[in-house]
C-alpha cells in the first residue's frame, strides 16, 4: 500500500534556521531514509523550494490563470512529500512517528495513494 | 516537542517582524512596540516550554505584547489589576480573531512599514542597515556592532540616533495606495540589497558575520514575497541575491583570500540556492516588467548556468548589461559592460567603452584594475603598468591588493624576460 507523507511546517521557522541546523536536519533525516531504502519502504523522498518559488494555476476559469505564489495560504507550508510503501496506516504512523523525531515541529498528513502513473494499474488522473 | 533549546529562539526571531509590525501599528512608536514585544518574548519564555508554542506565534507575541503594554499603563494609573499568567497562555478567541485580523491586506502593510521606517531617506544608508536589523531582525546592538566592526556604544548611539530622527519625521500610518506602496517597495529592496552587499563586500566583516547578514537579506526579501507574491522586481532581488549568495563557498580560500569567479570552484556553489534563484527569476520574467534587479539576476544566472568559466553566454551578458545601462545609466554599469564586450569583441573595442569612463571613475579601484588588465591584453605594458599602480593606491583591501599585485608581478617578469631576449 502506498502512502503518501505531506510535511507542513511553518516556513518562517524553517527559513530561519542556519546552513548548520538544516544540514544537522537533513543528516538525521538521510539516516532514517536510507534504511527506508534498504527495507524497500520509501519510493521517493521530496524536498520542495520555498512557497515563494511556486506558481499556481487556476483551471477554475477558461483561459487558466497563472498566478505567483502557493495556492493555499496556511500558518503551516507543504515543503515536502514522502511516498512510502508499506503494510498500513500503523506502520506508516510508525514512519511519520520516527521521521518527526528527526525533524520536530510542523505535521505529517498522511494520505493513502489512489493512483500513481508509477505503480497504478490504469484509472483516470487524479483530475 | 524538540529538546534542542535553540527552537525557542528560531520560533521568537522568526515570528519578529510580523509581531512587531502589528505592534508598531498599534502603538506608532517604535520603542513602546520593542518594549511590548519584549515583554511578549518573556511571557513566550515562560510559557511556551510548557505548553508548546502557539499554532500562530506572531499572533500571540502581538496580542499578548499589547496586552502587557496596555497593562503597564493600567497598573501605573491603578486600574485594573494583571491578569493570571495562565490566562494568557490560553487565549482562545481572541487569539484566533486577532490571527484572522494579522492575516488580512493591512497585515501586508505593517509588514512593508516597519522595513519602510527604517529607510528614511534622511538616514545614511548604513544607518539604515543598523536599524534593520535591529527592529526587524531582532540582532543585538553588540552582533550588529561586531559585523560593522565598530564598537558596541558607537553602534548603540548611532541607533538611537536614527531612531530618534525617525520619531521626528513622524511615520505614516494610512494605508498606502498604489504609487505610495511601489515607492515603499523600492526604498524597502534597495535597503535590503545594502544589508546583502554589507555581508558580501569583501572589505566587510569577517566570514563567519558576512553569511549572516546575507542570509538576513535573503530571509526579508522572501518575507515580503510571501506577503507580496506578484511583485516582479522582489523576486528578482530575492534571484539575485540567492546566485550571488550561492558562489559563497568558492569566494574565499583557505587564506581568506577572494577567488575570482574564473578561478572558483564551481562544485562548491550552493545547487539549491542556485535553483531556488533560477526559479524565481524565471517566475518574475513571465510579468514582461523587467527592472534592475531581476536584469542583474538574469547575468547572475547565466554566471551560475555556465558549468566552466569558458561555458559563460559573454554576448548574452553584454546585451543584458547593455539593457541595464540603458535603463539605469551609470558609469559603474558601462565599466561591466567592458568586461564583456572584452570577451565577446576584444580588448580594444573595450578599452574605447573605459577610457570616457576616467572622468567620473578616476577614484574606482575596479576602472584602474580592468584598464590594467585590458592594456596588458593590448601588449601596452608600461600604460598597464601605471593602470596597476593607481589601482593599488585605491585597493579597499588586501585581497585586492594581492591581486593587483599579481598582474604588477607578472608584467615584470614578461619585461624582464623581453630584457633578456634582447640582450
Amino acid at each position: 500500500m502506498y502512502y503518501a507523507l505531506l510535511c507542513y511546517h511553518s516556513e518562517d521557522v524553517v527559513c530561519s534556521w542556519t546552513q548548520e541546523e538544516d544540514a544537522a536536519v537533513m543528516a538525521r533525516l538521510d539516516v532514517i531514509q536510507r534504511r527506508l531504502v534498504r527495507e524497500g519502504k520509501l519510493s521517493s523522498a521530496v524536498r520542495l523550494l520555498p512557497t515563494t518559488a511556486a506558481t499556481t494555476l487556476r483551471k477554475d476559469q477558461d483561459p487558466p490563470l497563472v498566478l505567483d505564489g502557493p495556492f493555499a495560504e496556511t500558518k503551516e507550508q507543504l515543503l515536502g512529500f514522502y511516498i512510502l510503501d508499506v503494510d498500513g496506516l500503523n506502520e506508516a504512523l510508525d514512519i511519520a512517528r520516527e521521521l518527526g523525531g528527526a525533524n520536530p515541529g510542523g505535521a505529517y498528513e498522511i494520505r493513502p495513494v489512489g493512483f500513481s502513473y508509477d505503480v497504478g494499474a490504469g484509472g483516470g488522473g487524479p483530475g | 516537542m524538540s529538546e534542542d533549546p535553540r527552537w525557542l529562539d528560531v520560533a521568537l526571531a522568526s515570528a519578529r517582524p510580523q509581531a512587531m509590525a502589528a505592534l508598531l501599528r498599534y502603538f506608532r512608536d517604535l520603542d513602546l512596540a520593542e518594549e511590548a514585544f519584549q515583554e511578549a518574548c518573556l511571557r513566550a519564555l515562560r510559557s511556551w516550554p510548557a505548553n508548546g508554542p502557539p499554532r500562530d506565534a506572531a499572533a500571540w507575541l502581538a496580542f499578548v505584547g499589547r496586552n502587557v503594554a496596555i497593562d503597564a499603563v493600567r497598573r501605573r494609573a491603578r486600574l485594573a489589576p494583571l491578569p493570571p499568567e495562565e490566562a494568557l497562555s490560553d487565549l482562545g478567541d481572541a487569539e484566533t480573531d486577532l490571527a484572522e485580523r494579522l492575516d488580512g491586506a493591512d497585515y501586508r502593510d505593517d509588514v512593508l512599514r516597519l522595513l519602510f521606517v527604517c529607510c528614511h531617506p534622511e538616514l545614511p544608508a548604513t544607518q539604515q542597515i543598523a536599524l534593520a536589523l535591529r527592529i526587524v531582525s531582532g540582532l543585538s546592538v553588540r552582533q550588529i556592532a561586531r559585523a560593522f566592526l565598530v564598537g558596541e556604544a558607537a553602534m548603540e548611539q548611532r541607533i538611537t540616533r536614527a531612531k530618534a530622527r525617525i520619531a521626528q519625521a513622524g511615520v505614516p500610518f494610512e494605508t498606502p495606495g498604489p504609487a505610495e506602496r511601489a515607492e515603499r517597495f523600492a526604498a524597502v529592496a534597495a535597503m535590503i540589497y545594502l544589508l546583502f552587499n554589507e555581508g558580501y563586500s569583501s572589505a566587510g566583516p569577517p566570514p563567519s558575520e558576512r553569511a549572516g547578514l546575507c542570509e538576513e537579506a535573503i530571509r526579508l526579501a522572501r518575507l515580503l514575497l510571501r506577503l507580496f507574491p506578484a511583485e516582479p522586481e522582489m523576486m528578482g532581488l530575492a534571484a539575485l541575491m540567492l546566485l550571488q549568495h550561492s558562489r559563497a563557498a568558492a569566494r574565499f580560500d583557505n587564506e581568506g583570500q577572494l577567488v575570482l569567479l574564473e578561478a572558483q570552484d564551481r562544485r562548491r556553489w550552493n545547487r539549491a540556492a542556485i535553483g531556488e534563484g533560477l526559479a524565481l527569476l524565471d517566475k518574475a520574467m513571465r510579468h514582461g516588467a523587467p527592472g534592475p534587479y531581476q536584469l542583474q539576476a538574469a547575468i547572475a544566472a547565466l554566471h551560475a548556468r555556465a558549468a566552466r568559466p569558458e561555458d559563460t553566454d559573454w554576448r548574452q551578458i553584454e546585451r543584458i548589461y547593455a539593457a541595464l545601462e540603458h535603463m539605469q545609466p551609470s558609469p559603474v554599469v558601462t565599466l561591466n559592460r567592458a568586461v564583456a564586450v572584452a570577451r565577446v569583441e576584444g580588448p580594444l573595442t573595450a578599452l574605447a567603452l573605459v577610457e570616457p569612463l576616467g572622468g567620473r571613475l578616476s577614484g574606482y579601484f575596479h576602472f584602474h584594475g580592468l584598464r590594467g588588465a585590458l592594456l596588458t591584453q593590448l601588449g601596452r605594458r608600461l600604460e598597464a603598468r601605471d593602470a596597476f599602480t593607481r589601482a593599488i593606491a585605491l585597493a579597499g583591501t588586501a585581497a585586492e591588493a594581492a591581486h593587483i599585485r599579481q598582474h604588477l608581478d607578472a608584467l615584470a617578469a614578461d619585461a624582464d624576460a623581453a630584457g633578456e631576449r634582447a640582450g
